[in-house]
């Protein structure tokens, strides 16, 4: 078995990990970046940036090249597609254990893990993706000219991509578990008002139903509990976000409510030497620029903490 | 008509049909520069060296050419970006529609062409 020692591993290859990443490489610190995906995580996921400082406008895909070949350049070590099978985090030395048999250890950690589409966890969810069950409006869009469809969501991105739909579908069905939207007024107003969108709130998806493909979803009424099928081509589902941290679940790792994981101001976690940054932190705003702010943050406490540790060894030593 | 990605492509349905009848295992992903198809290539990058016995290609789904993947019977039913494909011996052994992860990915090569 290969055991490796680092200054520091970064646990996720998104915007916060690889920013984290070209910080602490540049550093001179020996770095691991170890990523379940391919670097840029969710960034990847992105067709246009315009919002990122500096490019009017970039894809996705060409920002998470750009972040992983400056982290390269520095001599950061990127180990993508390799998941993570045990940790050890408590102790002075930290060590990562993953799929491919191979132990790390670190002065530091960092958790980068970011996070993911929320799935609806109803039966046929699985069967049906990408035969009429999608996640991405953008590219699936066109696959429903002219047929009927469902959006599942209350959020700002539900009530928007519902009416983006309208360009495609016959008839679009907003589907929503509360009994108001959780969207900007405007995003609600433009809803509320277009012809093509029929509103179901206070209501649920039981099961996606259907052979080779959806032809109808079932349909509950939360407040009532009648349920009812609707016919219907393809369902698109707008739920929000989870944060990645089901491998710190039940760990040493102070988590919250939302599986998010707590930091104090210097982004450490409730373990001295364990730092996180982006997504899968307890935070309002996730944007790739929070996530650049939180690498960075990340990066140089952690290396402060390297320095310290070198330090008290090293006087140690010459006690 | 070819994609962005450092994969090597498929740009015409006669090059398809020449690459699946000289290579056993092909694998081949059909989309665009999209969120659900870029993760795919990604991990399709990644396994070239792990799975040197398999050639792994991707298709721009918007070039008129792909309608070589885009009408196979085992696509009738896709309705999500990418189509990915994946061909033993020129016929098609495992066909997905929408994004797929590492493992998913991994899993079917390894059911369909075996590890290297």
């Amino acid at each position: 078995m290969e055991t490796k020692h680092f200054d520091s591993i970064i646990i996720g290859a998104g915007p916060a990990g690889l920013t984290a990443g070209i910080y602490l490489s540049r550093a001179k610190a020996k770095t691991l970046i170890v990523d379940s995906g391919v670097a840029g995580g969710q960034m990847n996921l992105t067709h246009e940036i315009a919002n990122y400082p500096g490019f009017e406008s970039i894809s996705g895909y060409e920002l998470s090249n750009n972040m992983r070949n400056q982290a390269k350049k520095f001599g950061c070590n990127i180990m993508s597609g390799i998941s993570i099978s045990t940790i050890d985090f408590e102790s002075e030395t930290k060590s990562i254990g993953l799929s491919n048999g191979k132990t790390f250890t670190a002065d530091t950690i960092i958790l980068a893990t970011g996070g993911r589409s929320r799935t609806l966890g109803v039966p046929g969810e699985a069967s049906f993706k990408g035969r009429g069950i999608s996640y991405c409006a953008t590219c699936d869009g066109d696959f429903f000219q002219d047929k009927e469809i469902a959006v599942v969501g209350g959020g700002n991105t539900a009530l928007e991509e519902a009416v983006s739909l309208t360009k495609y579908a016959s008839k679009v069905t907003l589907i929503h578990q509360f009994d108001h939207f959780q969207a900007f007024k405007e995003a609600e107003e433009e809803v509320l008002k277009h012809e093509k969108i029929d509103i179901k709130l206070s209501s649920r998806i039981l099961s996606f139903n259907g052979s080779d493909k959806i032809n109808s979803i079932t349909i509950e009424n939360i407040n009532s509990k009648e349920q009812y099928e609707q016919k219907l081509d393809g369902v698109f589902v707008f739920i929000g976000y989870e944060a990645n941290t089901d491998f710190l679940q039940g760990k040493c790792i102070e988590l919250n409510e939302r599986n998010e994981i707590i930091t104090n101001e210097r982004l450490q976690t409730n373990i001295n030497g364990v730092f996180a940054a982006g997504d899968a932190l307890a935070k309002r705003f996730r944007q790739i620029t929070t996530a650049v702010s939180d690498g960075t943050i990340a990066a140089l406490n952690a290396m402060e903490y390297i320095n310290q540790k070198k330090t008290k060894s090293s006087s140690a030593v010459n006690i | 008509m070819v994609l962005p990605t450092p994969l090597k492509h498929v740009e015409t349905a006669d090059e398809l049909t020449k690459i699946i009848n000289e290579n056993e295992n092909v694998m081949v992903c059909c989309g665009r520069m999209g969120p659900m198809c870029i993760p795919v290539y990604g991990v399709m990058e990644e396994l070239q060296e792990e799975y040197a016995h398999v050639d792994f290609r991707d298709m721009a789904f918007d070039s008129p050419e792909a309608h070589a993947i885009r009408n196979l019977p085992e696509c009738s039913s896709f309705m999500g970006l990418p189509f990915t494909v994946y061909f033993k011996n020129g016929k098609v052994a495992a066909a997905t529609s929408s994004i797929q992860n590492r493992d998913q990915i991994t899993t079917i090569l390894d059911k369909e062409f075996g590890k290297n």
